[in-house]
């Protein structure tokens, strides 16, 4: 393969693969972290992205959009958190099949209303970023893919120093590590859990207007990031915000490359091809607790 | 046949950064009755999932028999003899009592020759000399704390094990009930049962056992007698602290 | 054989007497249709129980074992113009190894983890059929039908019995793991794994066995797919909907019993085709899905949890020996 053609795919791949990092973290949090099966992650996503569509139909940014939606999704969050725990969780061992099913479920379901609102075409959104390309010698990136790796730093940065430096990142770190401990210092978990979540489906709401930013969205297209969000987290290893971050660049170059060589119609499958090389050799991951 | 039942090998186990086990050895004769304590976190359930094969330990040996056992899956050394009781009672809960039991019948002890009636007649007088026979029919998930860790025992008796373990079986319970199992633990044992017993009781701990072992911090600090035990000020150090 | 076998083979008999004699008094080519497809619905969800009832694993990705199935069936039809019963026996041949596949990949982790694989396995496999020309790729390929065997007026109506003696095997097989051994180490897993491996279970086999034999059902099922329909095309088998409604139906029927998972197909089966003729496919898909999520929330033991309930007059014994 040309090298030019590599200098871009790998290049494209970074922007691509911070993105799809960012993509990932409310799942590295609701699923990492919290040990939610939360297989809606992506439709929440998608959810986020139509979302968006609608806010940038009355005129608004894509992005400043998604940070609207933030405290709407937070409180979602909480919500399906709540319900979660109270018919599931609290009852024991045997709840797993029952929990992961009604995930699944409401996957489902928010995809099928998205259809029924939305139909099956692709939605689009426009904004000044949208269409045009930066000139860096050779190369041409287009600025969407440079605005979403900014969001997508930014917020990764934040996260990461929320998790580290304030009173409730660090308990819900804790929760992850030592419910009993956490209890012990008058921490309520079920709170931190609940407020943990409800973070995760908040940046999912970010994330989703990122997703309208980089290309055209389908309510079809969750299922193809359950392969990329789970990838990502899988791959990380579950629990570390920085695996996250790695294993989402990874994911993005070897697809990008991919995409150069073999065509489109493969791209989708590299995600669950390296799932499932991951789950073979190495489950715990690159990072994993 | 040699004296020794389990040989425990200089085995250590880690958590990522945290060391749960470090060099563990200790030898069970055949037909002993063995008492581990330590303090909360001193690794005494972990050393027993290593030795039952929930967990693998990261270095040393496991021998059982003869035969070392570290790399196989803990459904062989099962059916090779060693049964344990969990901490905190993991029962069936979708079946009855009785089934509980009827699964380590089948699969331990009958297996390639199935004749229900005979594994539900077995199971029966399991029951009843642990006192649970009233409860056969009853679904598991219905059992109180009390009835649990006695089902608990009972699962692992089912196993016709040559080495139990009973892990914290009598926490919480009233003198009275702490004496019915360690009678039950005493019968097994002349029976021929090898018996390893974990637990915070002291009282019961000291009459049961004939040999003591205390860990702290994933260490052996002490070994002997239960008189020797009690007298040890490590033992005392770490159980009260200093 | 116990007087509970002996009256599940007599009934099995009667209900393929029964198959047999619908061929010959009617005529309307709808009912076939309408009555392969609930079939076909019978043999995926008490396939899925198998594994996801029984052993407490859930599989997302049961359009994929039905799918290879179909395309086995097809590839040698293409290539050999075998009859269908072989293309029968292929087809489970081939989804039972991708079951033993997927699961010695998967089953040793936690199940989330299987269930996410199944997924994985659903999308790689679509896009590996999309993009190859031999097996008709995205547009498809047409099937000629042979000839009828001889005891059949047509085509349809010959594998809409064959659907209907795939039904009873697949009950049969269900059935009979249930009220085995096999199926108390399955449901002992499904309880507690831990402590089932400490009982002398060999949970790592148990589940591979249940992932294998679950396949290759799913993949029996999809076997005649091409030759019922005429025609074959990636989106139509593997389908979204075939997931959905083998996990849906065993949850909605019951998961503890093998009549649940015919109980849901008959019921859910049937509200799909009013749904999807009267009103929309669309909303047939989230009537599914409603349904799904309402009982996993209020009524996890399904219909027949709900019954139970109904007829027991004071607190439960355990659930007897099944019929």
């Amino acid at each position: 393969m040309d090298i030019e053609l590599l200098y871009e795919a790998i290049l494209a791949g970074i922007l691509l693969g911070c993105f799809y990092a960012a993509v990932s973290l409310g799942l590295s949090i609701a699923f990492g972290l919290l040990d939610v099966p939360h297989i809606a992650h992506p439709a929440f996503l998608v959810l986020g992205a139509f979302a968006t569509y609608v806010l940038v139909g009355h005129g608004l940014d894509p992005i400043l959009g998604g940070v609207l939606l933030m405290p709407l999704f937070f409180v979602l969050g909480l919500g399906v958190y709540q319900f979660y725990y109270v018919t599931f969780e609290r009852r024991g061992t045997d709840q797993g099949l029952r929990g992961l099913a009604f995930f699944f479920g409401i996957a489902f379901i928010v995809e099928v209303l998205l259809i029924l609102r939305f139909g099956v075409d692709q939605r689009m959104v426009e904004a000044p970023y949208i269409g045009q390309s930066l000139e860096l010698g050779d190369t041409r990136v287009p600025w969407r893919m440079i605005v979403a790796f900014g969001v997508a730093l930014v917020l990764m940065l934040g996260l990461t120093i929320f998790l580290s430096r304030t009173f409730i990142g660090r308990a819900i770190k804790a929760v992850a590590q030592d419910e009993g401990a956490l209890r012990l210092m008058g921490a309520d978990p079920v709170r931190i859990k609940r407020l943990a979540f409800g973070l995760a489906v908040a940046i999912t709401a970010l994330t989703g207007a990122l997703l309208i930013v980089v290309g055209p969205v389908d309510p079809g297209l969750g299922r193809i990031y359950i392969g990329r969000t789970f990838c990502v987290v899988v791959l990380g290893g579950l629990g570390s915000v920085p695996g996250t971050i790695v294993a989402g660049l990874i994911l993005g170059v070897v697809e990008s490359i991919v995409l150069s060589t073999a065509g489109a119609a493969w791209a989708p499958a590299v995600a669950f091809g390296i799932l499932l090389l991951v789950l073979a050799v190495r489950p715990a991951g690159l990072f994993g607790r | 046949m040699s004296d020794t039942l389990l040989a425990v090998q200089s085995v250590s186990k880690h958590f990522g950064g945290f060391t749960a086990l470090s060099e563990v050895s200790v030898d069970i004769r055949r037909g002993e009755r063995f008492g581990l304590i330590g303090p909360n976190g001193s690794g005494k359930t972990t050393l027993i999932n290593c030795i039952s094969g929930a967990l693998r330990n990261d270095s040393g040996a496991i021998r059982f028999e003869e035969r070392e056992i570290s790399r196989l899956p803990a459904y062989q050394r099962t059916r090779l003899g060693i049964a344990r009781s969990f901490q905190l009672p993991r029962p069936f809960s979708s079946m009855s009592v009785l089934e509980n039991l009827v699964v380590p019948l089948e699969y331990v002890v009958h297996r390639g020759s199935l004749h229900t009636a005979d594994t539900h007649r077995e199971a029966m007088e399991i029951l009843r000399s642990i006192g649970l026979a009233d409860k056969a029919q009853t679904l598991a998930s219905r059992l109180t704390q009390v009835e649990l860790r006695k089902l608990e025992l009972a699962r692992a008796m089912a196993a016709r094990p040559r080495l139990l373990i009973s892990d914290e079986a009598m926490a919480g319970l009233s003198s009275a009930e702490v004496d019915e199992i360690l009678a039950i633990l005493f019968r097994l044992n002349e029976a021929g049962i090898t018996i390893i017993m974990i637990e915070h009781i002291m009282h019961a701990v000291m009459r049961f056992s004939q040999r003591v072992m205390c860990l702290d911090a994933g260490r052996i600090i002490c070994e002997g007698t239960p008189a020797q035990t009690v007298a040890n000020a490590d033992v005392q150090r770490a159980y009260l602290g200093t | 054989m116990s007087t509970g076998t002996v009256r599940f083979l007599i009934g099995a008999a009667i209900f393929l007497a029964l198959a047999y004699g619908l061929t010959r008094l009617v005529s309307n080519e709808y009912v076939f249709f309408a009555l392969y497809v609930v079939l076909q619905f019978i043999v995926l969800a008490t396939a899925w129980n198998i594994l996801g009832g029984y052993a407490g694993y859930v599989n997302f990705g049961s359009g994929a074992f039905f799918a290879v199935g179909a395309y086995t069936g097809v590839a040698l039809y293409k290539a050999l113009a075998t009859p269908i019963l072989l293309q029968v026996v292929a087809g489970a041949f081939v989804s039972g190894l991708l079951g033993l596949a997927v699961g010695a990949l998967s089953l040793r982790l936690r199940g989330i983890f299987f269930s996410i694989a199944t997924v994985a396995v659903a999308i790689v496999l679509e896009t590996v059929v999309v993009n190859t020309p031999y097996l008709g790729g995205a547009k498809g390929l047409p099937i000629l039908r042979p000839e009828p065997p001889a005891l059949f007026h047509s085509y349809l109506e010959w594998t809409f019995f064959l659907m209907a003696m795939l039904a009873v095997l697949a009950v049969f097989c269900a059935r009979y793991v249930e009220t085995s051994w096999i199926g108390r180490g399955l449901r002992a897993i499904r309880d507690n794994e831990g402590a089932a491996e400490c009982s002398g279970v060999p949970t790592l086999k148990l589940k591979l066995f249940a992932a294998t034999l679950s396949g290759a059902l799913m993949g029996a099922a999809g076997a005649p797919f091409a030759l019922y329909l005429s025609f074959i095309e990636p989106t139509s088998v593997f389908n979204l909907n075939y997931a959905v409604s083998a996990l849906a139906m065993p949850i909605i029927g019951g998961m503890s019993h093998w009549i649940g998972p015919v109980i849901g197909a008959v019921l859910l089966g049937t509200v799909q085709q009013l749904v999807t003729v009267t009103i929309s496919s669309e909303l047939n898909v989230l009537v599914v899905g409603v349904l799904l999520v309402l009982f996993v929330v209020g009524a996890p033991d399904g219909i027949l949890g709900l019954v139970r309930k109904l007829r027991r007059p004071k607190a439960a014994s355990a659930a007897g020996a099944a019929a």
